[in-house]
């Protein structure tokens, strides 16, 4: 069960008054994210603060390079809008389509992984070389696990909107837009997190 | 619809056990979460408490005789986490906020039941993790705030248990927060408006908005200091080129809005315990409003005045001091609102009235010392001394946990329908007001006159006030055996209370005592003045 709270609702429609009231799931989903962004927000406080005050030691090597991130974001922002458009095929009862939307989507937050991977495994430092180098670490990995968690996320309700049998719906529409509206967060992140890390 | 979810219904309640065996079960009811938090949370305030009972007799001789060097910074760690994380943030905010909050809502349970009850099973299995560190091989000793290069330096396993064991905590504390919020923002029975809701409402969504805005940042710089520990990258290391003092910011930008998480629900508490027992409507329930909202605000920005003396740059000390000195007006305003609601009052003097004054006697004065220490040249001369222990001590034990006493004497007879002891309940709050202040004040001047917290050994000159506070501490441990007593007398066989044995009028007693499983027979009842007291006798006239 998705719903958390289920078991309030049996209850209210049990009770001998019969009491309803709005959905708030995404309403505490987005406390909830609001929260995720304040321990994004202290590690880009960090990372700012080690540039402000910190020197890079000498021949300690911290550099980056711009087009595979580039690419990620291109990516990410390209696989909010195809989200997007699964949404918008859901809400007409269009299930398959919504489904290749989805995989698609699922499919772009992929790509983006193996991309960033294969940035660390090309980069010229490790994680313990010097303060710079763990932050960037810490930053895209932290990001990359929320990346991670979503594409998972993404093939369940893919899973879930198969025409027979599927949860999802025009009527069910909250698993899908929870996880939208996480996934539209992690790009956010991902383009303050491309802006501190990559431009400045 | 109705009828398909039925049996499901059935189906749950089956599994659900009934009697006590439900407050060992992973129950949605809210009133049977509210009881495990508080339960859970005495039980670790008796570890806790001995902890500090070992500190008290360690301190009782200037040498470290009774336990070696750093089995105290062990047993001071062991006890400040424990108090903080396992015993006042859960029992103010979650015992008394999910017992009361969905009542004062007109609801019928929190919003996320079942989120609810995952955020109080997180907290047992954590504590005993935290516990069961000190058996580890090098215990964590680097104090509560972990700071490194300390927590880096010493034995790596302990330290690790406790970061794992705080995460989980901070974890459950941001569950409840987000509850809270939506249940006060989004499940008020129609009809209630937002500026009717009780004091501790308001308390309690300013409390959540703190604990979702700070908590995830401290989650955050113990990732990184768990980095540091286990792979040896250098954020707080500056041997590997790291920086301290972001440490210290990343760190007290949530434990400084923790003290308000700590005292904002006690401050919503009081504001419910004075005006039914002085039979007077709450003064200045407005203004109650815009200073709980007020020291939200203030509260997220004014966490360096804990780094006066960590190499801070003037412009910073100026600020962070006036923000600081800022937080007295709120802060005030609720103080004086409560002397005004006593004010000309027909007061009871119950256990509950008792403990409530004790706390606005001891809040006032380590309200004054924090206005002090706010103040740069007076925070380097005392900083890192026992006048911080003194002041600290007398916000959470002279403040919240004389709070978290009174309210279990207020809403005792509401959970089990049997009043408590009065005698026993006088007996404990005399013991504990002697014994806290006879422990606490003497420390003031300790710390003025030098002695560092956070040691085991000190100057001989010291010593006679030193007994003098470890003699308050053990009155302080005495008090606890009148309340178990009392609990114990009176849960088998208390007087009988009744509904209302107050003649309150906030939502909760307007229900049976102990209130049903839905909490209303019927529909929630529409409280627009819960704090309308005095109304009847003026008509009367």
């Amino acid at each position: 069960m998705t719903t958390l709270d289920s078991s309030k609702e049996i209850q209210k429609n049990n009770s001998e008054v019969n009491e309803t009231h709005e959905d708030f799931r995404m309403f505490g989903l987005i406390t909830f994210l609001i929260a995720d962004g304040m321990t994004f927000a202290g590690f880009f406080a960090a990372y700012l603060t080690y540039k402000a005050v910190n020197p890079l030691p000498d021949g300690a090597i911290y550099e980056l390079e711009l087009p595979i991130p580039t690419l990620n974001t291109i990516l990410l922002l390209v696989s909010s809008a195809t989200f997007h458009k699964a949404g918008k095929a859901l809400l007409k009862d269009k299930k398959s389509d919504s489904q290749k939307w989805l995989f698609f989507t699922a499919f772009l937050g992929i790509i983006f992984l193996i991309c960033q991977l294969f940035e660390y495994f090309h980069l010229p430092f490790g994680l313990t070389d010097n303060l710079f180098a763990s932050t960037f670490y810490a930053l895209t990995g932290f990001h990359g696990l929320h990346v991670t968690l979503g594409t998972l996320m993404i093939l369940i309700i893919a899973w879930q909107s198969r025409i027979n049998g599927g949860r999802l719906s025009s009527k069910n529409m909250f698993p899908l837009e929870a996880v939208e509206l996480y996934w539209h967060f992690v790009d956010g992140i991902w383009v303050i997190l491309f802006i501190i890390l990559y431009l400045l | 619809m109705t009828i398909s979810i039925d049996p499901q219904k059935t189906n749950n309640e089956s599994l659900q056990p009934k009697g006590w065996l439900r407050y060992f079960s992973f129950s949605l009811d809210h009133k049977v979460i509210g009881i495990q938090y508080l339960v859970c949370g005495f039980l670790f305030y008796l570890i806790g408490g001995t902890l500090a009972s070992a500190i008290r007799i360690e301190l009782a001789s200037p040498m470290s005789d009774f336990m070696p060097r750093d089995v105290y910074n062990q047993v001071l760690t062991l006890h400040g986490t424990i108090m903080i994380f396992l015993w006042i943030v859960p029992v103010v905010n979650g015992a008394f906020g999910n017992y009361l909050i969905p009542f004062y809502v007109g609801a019928r349970d929190m919003a996320f039941p079942r989120l609810n009850a995952v955020a109080f099973w997180l907290i047992p299995p954590s504590g005993l993790m935290l516990v069961a560190s000190y058996f580890v091989e090098g215990a964590a000793q680097a104090g509560w705030t972990a700071y490194p290069p300390l927590s880096i330096t010493t034995p790596q396993s302990g330290q690790i248990i406790w970061i794992l064991s705080v995460l989980l905590l901070g974890g459950s504390s941001i569950f409840g927060g987000i509850n809270f919020i939506a249940t006060i923002i989004k499940l008020r029975r129609p009809g209630l408006k937002l500026m009717q809701l009780p004091m501790y409402c308001w308390a309690m969504l300013g409390t959540s908005l703190l604990v979702v805005l700070s908590t995830p940042v401290l989650a955050g710089t113990l990732i990184l200091l768990s980095f540091d520990i286990i792979a040896n990258t250098g954020f707080f290391n500056p041997v590997l080129g790291g920086n301290v003092v972001v440490y210290q910011h990343l760190f007290w930008f949530y434990s400084h809005p923790a003290v308000y998480i700590m005292v904002l629900p006690a401050f919503g508490l009081v504001s419910e315990i004075l005006p039914v027992h002085a039979r007077k409507p709450l003064f200045g329930y407005t203004t109650m409003v815009f200073s709980i909202m007020g020291i939200v605000v203030l509260g997220l920005v004014v966490w360096a005045h804990h780094m006066f003396t960590s190499g801070t740059p003037p412009w910073m000390r100026l600020f962070f001091t006036i923000a600081t000195a800022f937080i007295a007006v709120p802060t005030g305003i609720k103080f004086f609102n409560w002397v005004a609601t006593l004010w000309g009052g027909r007061i009871s003097i119950n256990s509950a009235m008792l403990f409530s004054c004790g706390f606005i006697i001891n809040f006032v004065f380590g309200g004054i010392t924090g206005v002090a220490l706010a103040q740069v040249p007076f925070d380097i001369h005392v900083h890192d001394t026992y006048f911080v222990v003194a002041h600290f001590h007398y916000i959470v034990y002279g403040g919240t946990v004389f709070i978290i006493f009174s309210s279990i004497y207020h809403w005792f007879p509401k959970v089990t329908g049997k009043m408590l002891n009065e005698k026993l309940g006088i007996l404990h709050f005399i013991v504990t007001f002697i014994g806290f202040n006879l422990c606490f004040a003497p420390q003031h001047w300790l710390g003025l006159n030098g002695m560092p917290r956070r040691v085991a050994e000190y100057d001989p000159q010291f010593q006679f006030v030193n007994q003098i506070s470890s003699l308050g501490a053990l009155l302080m441990a005495i008090s606890t055996i009148p309340f178990l007593i009392n609990i114990f007398l009176s849960v088998r066989n208390g007087k009988d209370a009744g509904d209302n044995p107050w003649n309150a009028l906030t939502p909760e007693w307007l229900t049976s005592s102990p209130p049903p499983v839905e909490n209303w027979e019927g529909e929630a009842p529409l409280v627009e003045e819960p704090y309308g007291y005095g109304k009847e006798f003026s008509e009367q006239k």
